[in-house]
């Protein structure tokens, strides 16, 4: 062990590779090693796994929306489900009464759910907490429903269908779909990382922290808590339009409440204002609902009451397991080994915090023991 | 010259009058202290200058232009800067990022190095500690934070509430001599509200003595730390 030490030590002083330091090369660069690895990953997978890593895709996009908000800017949301569904009917309305391409169909749903979430978004700011939470899940419940009120716009209970994008007649069509649903997911990820890095992602930490600090720091508390509103919708809102791609069709059945709360607890257990750890919430919203926990139901004999509900049940049980043994979620689990090996490798045995991937660090644990490594070595 | 004007503001919380018919003026480059028991209405005051409540009436002018109208962050960039009770800074952001907040709307990126560097010259504790996050401070490296995030727009109006609280006299001692050099350097109008009625009288130039909301004393600051009668009657000493 201690020639590996001393080996990873030589490499740790001369590094051979550096991530560039300006925010937008460093998120390209992350986007361009990921666009590979993802592409290869369609290349070998089935359609139907091609299918299910399109939905992680729009997962990810409604998760990262609900990060910013939530977990950056500290407003909770529970009606995530529901700017989902106004994005979602945006874009069937689009392919039912227009030609157009898909690109500026998923452009206008993402607008109209942004412009939902500055009207949800303006009333929020005077609450907060639980009171938030209230508002907002009515949005996730009234949202999808009204569309059955109008049934000859919105196709009622039959709802509208949404016919995939057709590609290039050489790749298959779930392959072609999970493409624009992952490239979706990239550039979001690539654009609120250089949002959090802004003047736009240090306002809203810092009203989530402390309003009126802030507001006495020259932030005008209201518009940054509505500008989050918006882009968090807006997100929401191509994440349902992704859903209806894949789904073929949307209907208010689809934008169920739990859609909602599944969100915001895969946001948790990713890791609370990480934007690398929605692929952690997304991968667990996309398999556990419908893949691990009926298969988990049929190993033991659960009559079908308790495996209709048993996705919820295990959700919650990770959630209360997650919060106790991993305030910082799987992204700050991880996060926290990566930080102690790189301790374990550096010259001086400290903690480098520069191996953190994420911009707007939520998780205490990992701060309060730099500042105890750093106070407990005489001279650093 | 500019000034600070504060004419018949009178604020209730309710039924509670926390102040009543306040008026005075801060001139440029000096120091007004604000002094007064726990529930006069000091820090009401400070809140009703920047808008954190609003005035039931009366008004509150910085060079002619009518504050008590506008928005919180509006008064803020008109050159009125407030550090809160309680050394509120941002407790998650690093040193160098609560700075950077202060300097946000008033400076681009570029300019924003240099004047960050120079609220670091002014408190160079806290250039030892600008990647530390703000919740490892100690409680002087705070107060030392709170006020540089409120100069770092470089402020026409500095109003200060009990800057010195839980401070170690030296560390207040410290605090008020750079306060007394900023505000001559940069022609500052300084309100500054204090329990510590010595140690503020000190650096003040004016003197404002608030009693259960009402303006009872307004006078030279040297005036009224030499008549014993007065400050026994309503600072205790």
């Amino acid at each position: 062990m201690g020639e590996l030490r001393k080996k990873a030590q030589g490499l740790a002083a001369k590094p051979w590779f550096r991530m560039p330091r300006q925010p937008m090369l460093r998120h390209l660069s992350y986007a361009a090693v990921a666009v590979v690895f993802l592409y290869f990953l369609t290349q070998k997978l089935s359609a139907f796994n091609d299918y299910e890593v399109g939905e992680i895709a729009f997962y990810v996009v409604a998760l990262a929306g609900l990060t910013l908000l939530t977990g950056v800017n500290g407003q909770i949301s529970l009606g995530h489900g529901g700017f989902m569904a106004v994005g979602g009917f945006t874009l069937a309305l689009l392919v039912e009464h227009t030609k157009w391409n898909v690109v500026p169909e998923l452009a206008i749903a993402i607008v109209t759910s942004a412009l939902v979430g500055a009207l949800i978004g303006i009333p929020a700011t005077r609450l907060r907490g639980p009171y938030l939470a209230g508002m907002t899940l009515m949005v996730a419940l009234g949202l999808p429903y009204l569309t059955n009120q109008y049934d000859s716009f919105f196709g009622g209970d039959q709802g509208l269908t949404t016919p995939q994008p057709i590609g290039p007649a050489s790749i298959n069509p779930e392959q072609w779909l999970a493409w624009i649903q992952l490239a979706c997911a990239l550039i979001v990820l690539i654009l609120l990382g250089n949002l959090l890095r802004s003047r736009f992602g240090r306002s809203f930490r810092a009203v989530r922290d402390d309003e009126i600090a802030a507001s006495l720091a020259g932030i005008h508390v209201a518009r940054t808590k509505v500008i989050a509103f918006m882009v968090s919708a807006g997100c929401a809102g191509l994440a349902g339009a992704l859903l209806a791609l894949s789904a073929g069709g949307v209907n208010s059945a689809e934008f169920p409440l739990s859609i909602s709360i599944y969100l915001l607890a895969g946001m948790v257990i990713g890791g609370t204002g990480s934007l690398m750890g929605v692929w952690w919430g997304a991968i667990l919203i996309v398999y556990l609902p419908t893949s691990w926990a009926p298969s988990l139901a049929n190993h033991f004999h659960v009559n079908s009451q308790v495996s209709a509900n048993l996705a919820v049940i295990i959700f919650g049980l990770v959630l209360v397991v997650g919060m106790l043994v991993a305030p910082g979620g799987i992204q700050g689990a991880l996060r926290w080994v990566a930080v102690r090996v790189g301790a374990y490798f550096s010259p001086d045995g400290v903690p480098n915090m520069k191996l953190s991937l994420q911009e707007a660090p939520t998780d205490r644990a990992v701060h309060d023991s730099e500042s105890v490594t750093q106070a407990d070595k005489p001279g650093v | 010259m500019p000034v600070l004007e504060i004419e018949d503001l009178s604020v209730s919380y309710g039924a509670v009058h926390a102040l009543t018919d306040v008026s005075f003026t801060a001139a440029e480059g000096e120091v007004t202290a604000v002094l007064g028991a726990n529930g006069a209405g000091k820090t009401t005051l400070l809140r009703a200058i920047t808008g954190l409540v609003r005035p039931r009436k009366g008004t509150v002018r910085y060079d002619g232009e009518q504050l008590d109208k506008m928005s919180v962050e509006k008064i803020v960039r008109h050159g009125v800067a407030h550090v809160p009770e309680g050394r509120s800074v941002i407790e998650e952001m690093t040193v160098d990022e609560n700075l950077r907040l202060g300097a946000l709307w008033r400076f681009s990126r570029r300019q924003r190095g240099p004047v960050i560097e120079e609220i670091y010259g002014l408190f160079p504790p806290l250039a030892e500690r600008r990647r530390q996050h703000a919740n490892t401070l100690s409680g002087g490296e705070r107060q030392m934070l709170a006020i540089g995030r409120a100069l770092v727009s470089r402020p026409k109006v500095l109003l200060l509430d009990e800057p010195s609280l839980g401070l170690a006299p030296i560390v207040t001692a410290r605090l008020m001599a750079v306060l007394r050099d900023l505000t001559q350097a940069s022609n500052l109008i300084v309100v500054l509200v204090e329990q510590n009625a010595r140690s503020s009288l000190s650096i003040a130039q004016k003197a404002v003595v608030i009693n259960l909301g009402r303006v009872v004393v307004c006078d030279d600051a040297a005036k009224l730390a030499g008549d014993t009668e007065l400050r026994h009657h309503y600072l205790g000493y």
